[in-house]
């Protein structure tokens, strides 16, 4: 028996709601949502944790600009508090150096890490899930039991294609599926709600291509103050203003 | 893993399967503990008594027993085989420590030694298990 299993549950019980931010292809925005999702977290009063949990291409801590931070020990792991945020990543061990793991492995390690964490008590755990539907999605899918996902897109045609099979896979799972943001909208977009309608996934708003966001990677003031930012906070306005994290949208 | 983690998980584990056994005592817990892991020993049993401590009469009288696994790496492209502690030694400290907290970072850190990939596999001595837990009833 794996004893790590035992204790992911007590890991994560003070922990209201846990948001996986996925969606089916790389390239579409995840991490940027993710990370900006927590900064906007964290400045409307909210306890928030940010995990990274792509493995291979970690970058929360590019966009939030996080360097020169470490976890504490404490009767296991404690992120560290940046930004108003606690941060976990590989990068703390694997540094800027590549991670090429995979297979069997990205599971021990996504177990590991969720084992030694200590999140303590949390409004709001945001993960930045890796592209698709392989071994992390599964993963957290089986070891966090609260999870909720919520689902980036662009309105490309290949990436909506693969979403659909993302959330095809959800509800046949029956996890809760928080809805979608369409990231990159373009005024010629064809609609994505009227194309993954069909799957009964709200759509939760669109976010304009912000030229403006690459000036703000790695400035938490500058992203705060972005338009994809504001354009965030409108699309998950009920999210965010919550209090005590209990319902959904 | 964290050796405070790694006792909870132990414990926590013994636990359940003593109550899904229906054991009124635990009096032997075996574990398996691999060496890429790298548990400071000391700090884990140290850890264990003071988790025991806090749980009810159903482990006070439990006795661990440890089994330790030497880790063997082996690579996907190559073929070759080598032990975890042969690496261990072109590793500097902050490495080391690294693949102790997350001992798959060992794929970040560790090279095959014939061919340089990356890509090898622990065939042995990866992770703590437990066992068995013996009982009465």
């Amino acid at each position: 028996m794996d004893p790590r299993l035992s204790i992911i549950e007590e890991r994560l019980k003070d922990v209201k709601r846990v948001i996986a931010v996925a969606g089916g292809k790389g390239g579409i925005g995840k991490s940027s949502v993710s990370a900006t999702l927590a900064i906007v977290l964290a400045r409307a009063g909210h306890r928030v944790g940010l995990l990274d949990l792509d493995i291979c291409g970690p970058s929360t801590h590019v966009i939030l600009g996080i360097k020169g931070v470490y976890p504490t020990e404490d009767k296991g792991i404690v992120p560290p508090l940046v930004h108003g945020i606690r941060f976990m990543s590989i990068i703390y061990y694997a540094g800027d150096n590549p991670s090429p793991i995979r297979g069997a492995d990205i599971s021990n390690l996504i177990i590991e890490l969720l084992t030694i964490t200590r999140w303590g008590s949390l409004d709001f755990l945001v993960i930045d899930m890796p592209p698709g539907i392989g071994d992390p999605t599964l993963d957290v899918i089986r070891f966090m039991k609260r999870v909720e996902f919520l689902v980036v897109t662009t309105p490309s045609k290949v990436a909506i294609e693969t979403v659909r099979k993302l959330v095809k896979m959800l509800a046949e799972l029956g996890i809760p599926i928080t809805g979608l943001v369409e990231n990159m909208k373009m005024p010629s977009s064809l609609g994505i709600g009227q194309s993954l309608e069909p799957l009964g996934v709200p759509l939760l708003g669109g976010i304009a291509f912000d030229e403006g966001l690459e000036q703000a990677v790695g400035d938490v003031e500058k992203l705060a103050e972005s338009c994809f930012a504001q354009e965030l906070t409108a699309a998950l306005r009920r999210i965010i203003d919550e209090r005590g994290g209990e319902s959904h949208v | 893993m964290h050796e405070w983690a790694l006792a909870e998980g132990v414990v926590a584990t013994a636990i359940k399967v003593a109550e899904r056994e229906g054991l009124r005592e635990i009096t032997e817990i075996r574990v398996k503990i691999g060496e890429l892991q790298q548990t400071d020993m000391e700090v884990f049993e140290f850890a264990l008594k003071e988790i025991v401590r806090l749980q009810s009469a159903l482990l006070r009288r439990a006795r661990f027993l440890f089994e330790h696994e030497p880790a063997v790496l082996k690579c996907r492209v190559c073929g070759t085989e080598w032990a975890f502690k042969d690496a261990l030694k072109k590793l500097d400290e902050e490495q080391s420590e690294s693949i102790h907290f997350l001992p798959e970072t060992a794929h970040v850190y560790v090279r095959c030694p014939n061919c340089h990939s990356p890509d090898f596999e622990v065939t042995k001595g990866r992770g703590v298990w437990l066992e068995s837990i013996s009982g009465e009833k």
